[in-house]
């Protein structure tokens, strides 16, 4: 091992994979002015510490609703791009039931299952939150995972069973239709009008170098939530005979089936784990940022797109890894270009990733 | 023979006339829906001079999709994107100069209209190639996935106060931001009048049409005239696609489009073929976003959506991909039936019950209902509402194309490959097909399974 064969390997590779190179030099500049800026106090090092964990819940409900679509994608080979409104309706589900709850008797029935529409009940006035009213909190976290169970089930045995077998295409069409008029027949139920749902969750101030770095219980609720689904989730799959079902039906499906996998069952399970995560993350977004929208779901959609690619289709922990990429670059971009393009920042990441390695971070570990 | 393929066959004038016939059938539709709840002359007009500029509109787009996903097999779901660019470069070199006092916050380069939407079409194609660079090289799905984050960020960079004013060329411009763009230059259709010398010629034939009109009868022939034109517009497309289709460049799209492996392995450069060709639909979506836009006084970036690449996707489903009278009839189905259908239905009831007083929300609507078994507040809401509601229908009949005619109207027709005619003129069944073999092709479903048969043997 010469310093010559470091060298000649060195070449080969910028020779090979220029634009990996080109990646690692904008990479380095960019970290350097960080550093220039943090040394020099142009930037603080509290206001990169909250925007560090602000990409990190972002992070965390990207990679727990990009688990259920890299599991369908790689399973039933197609995109599916009705999956950010499976997210809205799961969140206004779990909310139109946290709103019932928080606010019976104090309003009527109807404006509170609506979860507020038309500005007849405001969450914040309700004093919605994880420790206001945890029990409401909860059971409309469990509404919101069993409702999106129910809703890609029942879209899955209507829509998407009977063509099956078409190819990846097809089902991409089939599922864009879906998204329409899923997103307009909840605009039209819900109104177009973005609510607020949340009062103010209590903060503490961690002391952070130069400032304050500020962490609301309901950052924590998010932390203990998605961490503890995820770890679940790899359980599951690592420890049971449906894992390596999934996996095998993620490698070739043909060859599952003639060696005994009941391959519709583990369809099912598919869209059951799938839609449960998915539905939760639509509900622990809304609690996260507190707002609700129709727009809500599709706007984050293209997002998780980008973490399920990024970490490579077909793999859990790439969905948990590239929802953290793709959080922190949206989060962590302001601070070089205006945050106007904080989401088209992320979404260069996922081009940039697409060429440069395109089968993902952790690529070739479908479901696992 | 299926009973479609023996239509097209015995329709006079061949496809020309299957469009003219299906175009007379929706308008005749419309008008006598406006003579039944009695609207007056210039509200039948108002209408038709609506439905054409739709149609026209929608079947631009989707031809020049049909040149994407029908003859390359591209999944571009960004159209969006390129008919903003197309419009907005447009606006930055149409748009007179600034000056201050103006209603327009920002002025443009003053340029001729013509030279604008030339730069609009090039900035649109420009934008394909660097989509295009990068992404051909990928799966379709993922191709759909870059071009419609490259459509969001289109949006997003026009929403954003950085663009919202610049200098260009010493020259104060600008995209205007989130609060939107004033189309201050002149009248496109004055400008093209003007550029023949015709202007008081028109002005001419809008006086003489006041005998049927009476009063201000300009705003009305403008609106025939300009669906007029994209009807021209139309034709041009759809002749420019067919010349394209049958050249030898457009085989080699054909091929990429059925096996791409196979034509790189018969020497042809696939990735160059798909770069043109994706260039090329790019041009004419921004020249559809151009002519769509440039009449309505005023854009904002919240208009470009992705709902306006799904309408078009539909549009050419309706049609069938890879047939381009398919995607000139899916257009006019498409605006006619599904867009603006639902919204003539609203002014029709709107019409027949002008008292009527909607609800705000959904509580209100179902409230009645449920209490006093009242439907009548939930139907008013619902026409209210008619705007969200055909979203909802579209992507069902989206769903529903899918499930059961996944190759629309006219769908993969065969096409001779050759450029002389192949058989006898009587009988002509044994053109060679575009598609046999291909795994969207050779679909057995019930209704195809004979045809697909024959096909085979």
């Amino acid at each position: 091992m010469g310093i010559a064969e470091t060298y000649s390997r060195g070449r080969r590779f910028a020779v090979d994979r220029p634009g990996a190179l080109l990646l690692a030099v904008v990479g380095v500049l960019l970290v350097g002015d960080l550093l220039t800026g943090l040394a020099s106090g142009r930037t603080a090092f509290s206001d990169v510490g909250s925007l560090v964990w602000d990409g990190l819940m972002r992070g965390l409900v990207i990679g727990l609703a990009g688990i259920g679509l890299s599991m369908t994608y790689s399973i039933l080979n197609f995109a599916n791009f009705a999956h950010g409104d499976y997210i809205t309706a799961g969140a206004f589900s779990g909310w139109g039931t946290t709103y019932l709850l928080a606010g019976l008797g104090r309003a009527d029935v109807g404006s509170l299952l609506l979860v507020g529409a038309g500005g007849s009940v405001f969450g914040g006035a309700l004093g919605i939150g994880i420790t206001g009213t945890p029990v409401a909190v909860v059971a409309g976290l469990l509404v919101a995972g069993v409702f999106t169970i129910v809703l890609s089930l029942a879209v899955d045995r209507f829509i998407f069973r009977p063509i099956r077998d078409e190819d990846g295409i097809t089902l991409l069409i089939t599922s864009i239709g879906v998204a329409f008029a899923l997103r307009y027949m909840m605009q039209f139920v819900f109104g177009s009008d973005v609510r607020g749902t949340t009062a103010q969750p209590p903060a503490v101030s961690l002391y952070f170098v130069d400032g304050a770095v500020r962490i609301n219980m309901h950052d924590l609720t998010l932390v203990v939530v998605a961490g503890g689904l995820m770890l679940g989730v790899h359980l599951l799959l690592q420890r049971t005979k449906l894992g390596k079902a999934m996996r095998a039906m993620a490698d070739n499906e043909d060859l599952a089936r003639i060696t005994g996998i009941p391959t519709e069952r583990v369809v099912r399970s598919v869209w059951i784990i799938g839609g449960g995560l998915t539905g939760v993350a639509g509900y622990m977004f809304v609690l996260w940022k507190g707002t609700l929208g129709f727009n809500d779901g599709w706007l984050l959609l293209l997002l998780i797109f980008a973490a399920v690619i990024l970490g490579g289709i077909g793999s859990v922990y790439g969905a948990i890894a590239g929802g953290l990429v793709i959080g922190l670059t949206a989060s962590l971009s302001v601070i070089w270009i205006p945050s106007a393009f904080a989401r088209a920042a992320a979404f260069f990441v996922m081009i940039i990733i697409l060429l440069v390695k395109p089968s993902g971070l952790f690529s070739g570990r479908s479901t696992a | 023979m299926s009973v479609r393929e023996d239509l097209g066959n015995r329709m006079p004038g061949g496809d020309a006339g299957l469009i003219v016939a299906v175009l007379v059938v929706l308008y005749v539709a419309y008008v006598l829906a406006g003579v039944g709840l009695g609207y007056s002359l210039r509200g039948q007009l108002n209408t038709v001079a609506v439905l054409t500029f739709y149609i026209g509109a929608f079947a631009m787009l989707a031809l020049a999709l049909n040149l994407h996903w029908g003859y390359t097999g591209l999944f571009n779901i960004g159209i969006v994107g390129f008919m903003a660019i197309g419009i907005y470069v447009m606006a930055l070199v149409s748009k007179p100069l600034y000056q201050s006092g103006g209603a327009a916050q920002v002025g443009g380069l003053g340029l001729p209209i013509v030279v604008g939407i030339v730069a609009g079409m090039v900035a649109a194609a420009l934008l394909g190639l660097v989509v295009a660079l990068p992404a051909l090289r990928l799966r379709a799905d993922y191709l759909a996935i870059v071009t419609i984050a490259m459509s969001e960020i289109v949006r997003f960079s026009f929403l954003s106060g950085e663009f919202q004013r610049f200098t260009l060329f010493g020259r104060r411009v600008g995209f205007g931001g989130g609060s939107g763009l004033i189309l201050d230059f002149t009248d496109p259709l004055q400008a093209f009048f003007e550029t023949f010398g015709l202007w008081n010629a028109y002005l001419g034939f809008v006086d003489a049409f006041g005998a049927i009109v009476p009063t201000n009868p300009k705003p009305v022939v403008d609106g025939l005239v300009y669906g007029l034109v994209l009807l021209l517009f139309v034709a041009a497309y759809y002749w420019l696609l067919k010349r394209t289709g049958e050249s030898p460049f457009g085989r080699v799209l054909k091929a990429i489009r059925e096996d791409e492996d196979v034509a790189n392995s018969l020497g042809k450069d696939t990735n160059q073929f798909k770069i043109k060709s994706f260039m090329l639909g790019c041009a004419l979506m921004g020249l559809a976003g151009i002519l769509w836009f440039m009449t309505q006084g005023a854009v904002t970036p919240n208009t470009f959506r992705p709902r306006i690449t799904f309408f078009v996707w539909i549009a050419l489903i309706i049609g069938g991909a890879g047939s381009n009278t398919g995607s000139v009839l899916g257009g006019a189905v498409f605006a006619a039936v599904l867009y603006q259908g639902p919204r003539y239905f609203k002014n029709l009831v709107d019409a027949a019950l002008p008292s009527f007083n909607a609800p705000s929300s959904f509580g209100p609507a179902v409230a009645p209902l449920l209490s006093n078994l009242n439907p009548a507040p939930l139907f008013y809401y619902t026409v209210d509402s008619i705007r969200q509601l055909q979203l909802v229908l579209m992507g069902l009949v989206l769903i529903w194309l899918m499930h059961n005619r996944p190759e629309g109207m006219l769908g993969h027709r065969k096409e001779t490959a050759a450029g002389i005619p192949l058989t006898s003129p009587r009988t002509r069944t044994a053109a060679t097909d575009g598609s046999t073999g291909g795994d969207e092709g050779g679909r057995p479903t019930d209704a195809e399974g004979g045809e697909g048969g024959e096909r085979d043997e």
